[in-house]
Formats: structure tokens, sequence, C-alpha cells
């Protein structure tokens, strides 16, 4: 449904998309890169389960959240793509990590 | 001015309290009509935390303590005959809350001041005093600095932006109406109600009820009441949606139905400046994470700042005007917790148009008269 208009020659990279590997050019806006992926949705609400994708593309809505690297809740229309990254749908609300994880 | 408006009742206000007024006159067949300020106004209302909180209100007044919790035991069947009406979820529950003390000096003192209110009040309220093995049983999470809490079954949550839009639409619904925008700029008695000047013309009431939050302190002399208020800043800052970890309110952080936690409990003076400050919101964050630590890994989405109506003794005040007796001023910071009353026993005294001296003799504001001391 979406494909890019014109190639910027920016080096690519691989980078992990719900399981799948995906290249994508460094420094490319995340939510362009996964919505050419075909990541649908981008997850489940936390309170009434449905389906959502990005809306505002500019940091606004909240509607094109998902997990990067381990990290809940990432607003992917605000993040670039870096090298090996992850990207994975969260569905409803994620579960608190216990006070001894995450980070320092 | 032209007389744009009349209603038998008219309830300054749109906030909570005034609002709970209003449906309460709309469902007795009165007729009312409610007057909100425009979106510059202190919306107490729309900054709370959504505490139907019962523990440790009334140290000083066994009045303030029984109103609070025949309020509190009044709230499962005022939300549902709220919500049948309006269809609005007013996600309201009563597990009970928790308040927590960080050492075992304050739960002591907390312990002591729980047991000298229950000894005054009439209307029961159990409490349990729990040091921390204890406390970890009910409550996995807390954090090892914290050093027990009080326990008191009769304490709930609800969400106050979905009890506003309730109180509201259920005027509306009942006959009511509400103009937004339609400050009360000025008052005065009028034969044998009120007229009230706003932007738009002339209201004339035949009773009015102030329910202007910080307002009512310019609004009550002009009928020869007062309102001896003062603004307290809270700062409240909510965390991003996680799952449901936290089964209970506590003192100052809870997590909604929705998964947000809110953390709240600073109070200060500041004026009418509603604004957040960093070294308050950095305080109030470093206590909810030394009361339960996974906090740490949650991210706050946003932080806010709202002026509470404090009298100066924290109790209420209700107040029939003499030289106008049709004109009442409530003046109250626990709109959430007391809406069951406003929306009952104060309406039925409205109507009745007289706050009977049994009742409402312990929040005149003559108890802030030097005399009367």
């Amino acid at each position: 449904m979406f494909r890019l208009l014109e190639a910027t020659g920016r080096p690519m990279t691989a980078i992990k998309v719900d399981g799948r590997t995906v290249q994508a050019e460094i420094g490319a806006n995340l939510a362009s890169v996964l919505l050419r992926a075909g990541f649908q949705p981008f997850r489940t609400t936390p309170v009434s389960g449905e389906p959502r994708m990005p809306y505002c593309m500019m940091g606004v809505c909240f509607e094109c959240l998902a997990t990067i690297d381990g990290i809940t809740n990432c607003q992917t229309c605000l993040e670039t793509v870096r090298e090996g990254m992850v990207i994975e749908r969260q569905l409803g609300a994620s579960p608190i990590k216990p006070a001894g994880e995450g980070a320092p | 001015m032209p007389a744009v408006a009349s209603s038998d009742y008219v309830v300054i206000g749109g906030g909570i309290v005034g609002a709970a007024v209003s449906y309460g006159l709309a469902r007795a067949g009165e007729k009312v009509l409610l007057l909100d300020e425009g979106d510059i106004a202190f919306r107490a209302a729309r900054g709370n935390f959504g505490n139907v909180w019962v523990q440790g209100k009334g140290g000083t007044s066994p009045a303030y303590a029984d109103l609070t919790r025949r309020a509190a035991n009044d709230w499962a069947d005022f939300a549902r005959e709220l919500e049948e009406r309006t269809g609005q979820d007013l996600h309201f529950r009563r597990p009970g809350a928790f308040y927590i003390c960080f050492s075992s000096e304050e739960l002591q003192r907390r312990a002591e001041t729980m047991a000298r209110i229950d000894k005054s009040a009439t209307v029961a309220s159990p409490f349990e005093v729990l040091d921390r093995p204890e406390l970890a049983k009910r409550l996995p999470e807390i954090g090892q600095d914290v050093a027990g809490a009080t326990f008191c079954p009769s304490d709930g949550t609800a969400n106050p932006l979905h009890l506003l839009r309730a109180l509201i639409s259920g005027t509306i619904l009942l006959g009511g109406r509400y103009l937004p925008r339609q400050a009360a700029l000025g008052l005065r008695a009028d034969g044998q109600g009120v007229a009230i000047d706003t932007q738009a013309g002339i209201v004339n009431a035949g009773k009015v009820v102030l329910a202007a939050g910080l307002g009512n302190e310019k609004l009550a002399p002009q009928l020869g009441m007062s309102a001896p208020v003062r603004p307290v800043r809270g700062q409240i800052m909510v965390t991003e949606k996680i799952r449901p970890f936290l089964h209970f309110g506590t003192n100052f952080i809870r997590q909604t139905l929705e998964g947000g936690c809110l953390f709240g409990e600073s109070s200060e003076d500041a004026g009418m400046d509603d604004a957040t400050t960093l070294p308050v919101l950095k305080e109030t964050a470093r206590r909810a994470i030394t009361a339960f630590p996974l906090l740490r890994n949650a991210r706050v989405v946003r932080a806010w700042g709202a002026l509470r109506i404090m009298t100066r003794d924290g109790v209420p005040v209700y107040q029939q005007s003499r030289s106008c007796p049709g004109a009442f001023v409530l003046s109250v910071h626990s709109g959430v917790t007391l809406a069951p009353f406003h929306c009952g026993a104060i309406v039925e005294a409205l109507r009745a148009g007289v706050l009977d001296a049994g009742t409402f003799e312990p929040f005149s504001p003559e108890r802030f008269h030097v005399q009367a001391a």
C-alpha cells in the first residue's frame, strides 16, 4: 500500500519487525518503514483492545506506539532507523518490569 | 444590561460541586440553570486526583468525619443511579485504601490520629494499622523503605472527569440548562431573588447557589455571606498505561482502571499559579518509587497543577445568606467524595429553603469568627 517515492541513497541495514527481517535505510522515519513493511496493526489499545495504526505521524496522537528494543510505548513516528533495531507489536497494556530490571 | 435568562434555581460554577447540586435539583423536578466560566477558569474539578477518601478526615471536626463517611457509604448507590441515567461509567471502585508511612514514628502518629477521629465520629469506618510484613502480604510490590500503612476499607476511587461529564449531561437530560462561558461578574439581591450580571446580560434567579470554587471568595460577600478560601496547589503526574498491579487506593498513588498510574500529594501556597515545578514533581516521583520500586520503570506522560479550594480548617463551608435568604454558598475541596451529599441532602435543604442548624451549623463560616473561639 505504501511505497518509497524516491531513494535517498543512504546506507541500508537489517532490522527485525515482528520477527521478520526488513531492509531499511539508516536514519529513515521508523513509522514510515513499518507502514511499508506491512506491520499491521501497530498495536492494540490497553482500554478497548482495538487495533491501531499511525494517524498524525508527527508525535501528537500516540497511535503509532510499538515496542522498540524491549522498551514499550515508543512513538515510532519520532524514531529513526538504527542498525540492529528490534520492533515488536504490543497487545493491550504492557506489564511493568520488576524493580530489579529496566534501565539503571 | 438586558435580562437574558431566568430560572428558579441558578447554580454558579460548573465544577463537580455545582454540577452535583444542579443534577440533584433537576432530578427533584426543579428548574435549574448552571452557569459555568470559560476555559480560563481555575478548574479544580478537572485537575483532581479522583479519590473518594475517608480515612484521616475530620480530625478537628467530628461533623465533617461523619459527613465524609456517610457520603462515601452513599457513593455506590449514587454512582449506579447516575450511570444508569447517563450511560457514563464513573469507574467507581471501593476496594479500600492504604495510607503509606515511611517511618515507624509516622505510622504511630497516623494510628493515633485515626483512633482519635474514630472515637469522635458517630458513623463507623473501621481501619487497620499494618506493619511492613503485614503490608507486604497485601501489597507484594511495596518497597523495603516503607514502614507500614493504615488501611481503611471505606476509601474508594472514581474517574473525576467522567463524574463531571455525567453530572452535567444528567442535568441536561433531566431538563436543566447548562450555560458555559458565562462567568458571574456581579450579584445583587433583587426583590425575592437574585440578579446575576454575566457577559451576556442579567440572569435572574429565584434562589442562587454559589459553587464557584476560589471565585466564591469575591462573590459571597456581595450577598452577605463569606467564603474564606485560599488556593492550595497540588501537582499530579500520570504514567503510561500499565497492566494492572495496584488494586487498592493509596493516599498518593493510584492506578486507574485504564492502567495509568497517578502520583500526587503536594500542597503548596503558590497564589493563583497552577503551574508544575520540577522540584515538587521530582520529590513526588521519588516517594512514589520508594513506595513501589517497580514504578521506576514506568514513564510519566503528563503532569499538571491544580488549585484546591481550601478553607482555613479544611472543613467545608456551607452557608445561607441572612440578608438574602435565597442565596447559598458551598466552598469544598472534596467535591468527588461529597458528591452524593451535594446532590442529595444539600438539594433537599435548598428546596426547603433553609440549611437546618442540626446538620449545617458545624459548617457555617461563623466558626472562623474570633468571638466563636
